[in-house]
C-alpha cells in the first residue's frame, strides 16, 4: 500500500483537447497503456505513488526480516520467509510497472537512498516481540488490503494489473498475522500480554498508514479525478477501523482507544484523534527507525556494489565471446 | 539399534539444512539486488522445508513423543550432528556463495544416491528434496562462474573465501558407525562414493573458474560427533531464544 496520499501534482501547459480526450478516456473507464498520451503531472503522480509503494515494500522486509532467525517453530520460520519473500517480490513488480512511466529502477533506488523518496511511515517502527509479526500481519498487511483493492482498478494500467497479482497474496499475509495473534491471545498469560502490546504499539501506526485526514489532503481530489485514487484518506481508514474492532474483540485484545465506540447512525466507529505530529515526524524522517532502516538499506546496497559490478563484467565478456564465435 | 542409527542419520540430514537455511535467511532484506534477496530467502525456505522433512522422519523413528520443534529448538550445541561449515557466520556475498556451491553440490549428489534407498519414505523425501537443489545447484554453480570471470575484486573474494571454507568441506564426507551400517542395508548413501564424485565435479569447476585449490592446512571435523565451532552457540541462542524464554507454549 503505503502511497499515504501524499504525492502531489502540479497543472502544466497541455493542449485541452489532449486534456479532455485524456479525462473522457479515464471517465469511461478506459486503461491507460505506457504508450498513450498523458499529462505531465499524471505520469508525475503515478511515479511518486508507485514508486512510494515498492519502496515501502522493499522497506517492508526490514522489521519482519528481523524476526525470521527468531520465529518459534519451523513452520512459522516458513510462513514468514515465505511472507517478506512476496513482499520483495511486490517491490519487483511495482518498480518495473513504474519503468513504463520511463523511469529507471536506479534513479529510483537512488532516490531512496539518498532520503528523497518517501515510504510508509509503518515501516519505521521497531518490531520488538513476536507478537509483533502477528501485529504486523494482521493490521499492516490489512491495511494494505483496503488501500489496494481499489487500485486493482486504478486508471494506469500497468499499475492496476500489478495490484491484481499482488493482493491475492495479502490476503494470505492478513491471514498468516491474525492466526498469529489468535495462537497468542489463546495462550499463556505472557504470551496475551505479549499480543495486547504488540496490538497498543501497532494500532495507531496503522490507522497513520491511510494518509492525513481528508481536510489536510491536498492532493486527494486530483487523484479521484484521475482513478489513481477511489476513495478518500478518511473513508478507507474508516473501513479498516470497522472491519478491525470486531476482529480484536475476537481474540480478547483491546484497541488501545478510549474513546473508540460505536456509532449506530453512521453504522460505524467513532474514534479519538490521531497524533498527527508524530505522523508529519516520522514522515520527515525522525521516526523511531527511519535512521536504521535507512542504514541497513543503504548498507546492503553499498556491499553489495561489487557483486553488480561483477555481473555487468561478466555480461559484457559473455557477449564478446558470443560476437567473437558469431 | 537400527532405529537409532536412522534416528541420527536423519538428524545429521535435517540439522545439516537447518542450520543452512538458517544462515541464509540472514540475508532477508540485506542482499546485493532485489532479485538476490527474492532468490536467497526463497532458497532458504526450500532448504528449510528440507530440514523439516527430515525431522520429520527422525520423530517416525523416534519411541518417544518429541515433536519436529522440540529436535529443532530444544536440542543443545552437542546434539547438533551438522558439519561445522553449514554453521559458520554468513561472511559476505562471496563466502556465502562459495559455501553455497559446496553444499549444493554435496546435497545434490547425496540426494540422488538417498532416492535409491531402500528405506522408502527417506527415497521419498530425497526425490523431492532433489528437484529443488538441482536448480539451487545451478544456480549457485552459475554464480561461482559469474563472480571469478568478471572483475578482479571479485575475483579475489572467491579466492578468499574458497582459502577460507576448503578445510571444512571434507568433513561433508565423512560417516559414523551408524551410517556405515545403514550404507550396508542399503539406506544410506555410500560417503566415499559421494566424496569422489564432489571432487570431481568440484574442482573441475573451480578450475574452470581459474580458482587455485588451497594445498593443505587444518581440516575441520566433529559434528558428527556434537563438537561443534562456537559459532553454533550464537545461532541456537537466537534461533531458540522463544522457545526457551517461554518453555511450553504454543506458537
Ligand atoms: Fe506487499
Ligand atoms: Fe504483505
Amino acid at each position: 500500500m503505503y502511497s499515504q496520499g501524499l504525492t502531489d501534482a502540479k497543472g502544466s501547459e497541455e493542449p485541452q483537447e489532449l486534456l479532455d480526450a485524456f479525462q473522457k478516456k479515464i471517465d469511461a473507464e478506459i486503461k491507460i497503456e505506457p504508450r498513450d498520451w498523458m499529462p505531465e503531472a499524471y505520469r508525475k503522480t503515478l511515479i511518486r505513488q508507485m514508486s512510494q509503494h515498492a519502496h515501502s515494500e522493499i522497506v517492508g522486509q526490514l522489521p519482519e526480516g528481523n524476526w525470521i532467525t527468531r520465529a518459534p517453530t519451523l513452520k512459522r520460520k516458513m510462513i514468514l520467509l515465505a511472507k517478506v519473500q512476496d513482499e520483495a517480490g511486490h517491490g519487483l513488480y511495482i518498480y518495473s510497472a513504474t519503468e513504463t512511466l520511463g523511469v529507471s529502477r536506479e534513479q529510483l533506488t537512488t532516490e531512496l537512498l539518498t532520503g528523497q523518496a518517501k515510504y510508509s511511515s509503518i515501516f519505521n517502527y521497531p518490531t520488538t516481540s513476536w507478537a509483533d509479526i502477528g501485529a504486523i500481519g494482521w493490521l499492516v498487511d490489512g491495511a494494505a488490503i483496503m488501500n489496494q483493492v481499489p487500485l486493482c482498478r486504478a486508471s494506469y494500467g500497468p499499475y492496476a494489473r500489478s495490484m491484481v497479482r499482488i493482493c491475492k497474496e495479502e490476503s494470505f499475509h492478513q491471514r498468516q498475522g491474525y492466526e498469529i495473534m489468535t495462537v497468542l491471545a489463546r495462550g499463556s498469560e505472557a504470551q496475551k500480554i505479549m499480543a495486547q502490546k504488540a496490538l497498543n504499539r501497532f494500532w495507531w501506526p496503522s490507522l497513520m498508514m491511510f494518509g492525513p485526514s481528508d481536510k489536510d489532503s491536498k492532493h486527494s481530489e486530483q487523484s479521484m479525478k484521475w482513478k489513481i485514487k477511489r476513495f478518500s484518506n478518511d473513508d478507507l481508514r474508516q473501513k479498516f477501523i470497522d472491519a478491525t474492532v470486531p476482529q480484536a474483540e475476537h481474540l480478547g485484545l483491546t484497541i488501545p482507544d478510549p474513546e473508540l465506540k460505536w456509532n449506530d447512525d453512521k453504522q460505524g466507529y467513532d474514534h479519538g484523534e490521531i497524533n498527527w505530529d508524530e505522523f508529519m515526524n516520522v514522515i520527515k524522517g525522525h521516526g523511531p527507525c527511519n535512521h536504521q532502516r535507512m542504514q541497513a538499506r543503504i548498507k546492503a546496497h553499498e556491499e553489495g556494489a561489487w557483486v553488480r559490478d561483477a555481473v555487468e563484467v561478466y555480461q559484457a565478456n559473455q557477449q564478446k565471446i558470443k560476437e567473437e564465435a558469431a | 539399534m537400527e532405529a537409532e542409527y536412522l534416528y541420527h542419520y536423519f538428524l545429521r540430514l535435517a540439522d545439516t539444512s537447518l542450520t543452512m537455511s538458517q544462515r541464509l535467511a540472514e540475508w532477508c532484506g540485506h542482499g546485493p539486488y532485489l532479485e538476490e534477496d527474492v532468490a536467497l530467502t526463497n532458497i532458504s525456505l526450500d532448504i528449510m522445508g528440507h530440514a523439516n522433512l527430515f525431522y520429520q522422519l527422525a520423530v517416525e523413528i523416534s519411541e518417544t513423543d518429541v515433536s519436529v520443534d522440540d529436535l529443532a529448538f530444544l536440542r543443545d550445541v552437542d546434539g547438533f550432528r551438522n558439519p561445522l561449515l553449514t554453521e559458520l557466520p554468513r561472511g559476505d556475498f562471496a563466502y556465502t556463495m562459495v559455501k553455497q556451491y559446496f553444499v549444493d553440490s554435496y546435497s545434490l549428489l547425496l540426494y540422488r544416491a538417498l532416492s535409491e534407498s531402500c528405506y522408502q519414505p527417506l527415497a521419498d523425501v530425497a526425490k523431492k528434496a532433489l528437484t529443488e537443489v538441482q536448480y539451487h545447484h545451478e544456480r549457485s554453480h552459475e554464480w561461482l562462474k559469474r563472480l571469478c570471470m568478471s572483475t578482479e575484486e571479485a575475483q579475489q573474494k572467491m579466492q578468499k573465501a574458497l582459502d577460507e571454507l576448503w578445510f571444512y568441506t571434507s568433513e561433508l564426507f565423512e560417516s559414523d558407525e551408524g551410517m556405515i551400517y545403514l550404507q550396508k542395508q542399503g539406506i544410506a548413501a555410500d560417503m566415499e562414493s559421494i566424496r569422489e564424485q564432489w571432487h570431481s565435479m568440484v574442482e573441475s569447476h573451480l578450475i574452470q573458474c581459474q580458482l587455485i585449490l588451497p594445498e593443505s592446512g587444518w581440516v575441520a571435523t566433529g559434528g558428527l560427533q556434537g563438537e561443534h565451532s562456537e559459532h553454533l552457540g550464537y545461532m541456537l541462542a537466537e534461533m531458540q531464544f522463544l522457545q526457551r524464554a517461554y518453555p511450553g507454549c504454543d506458537w
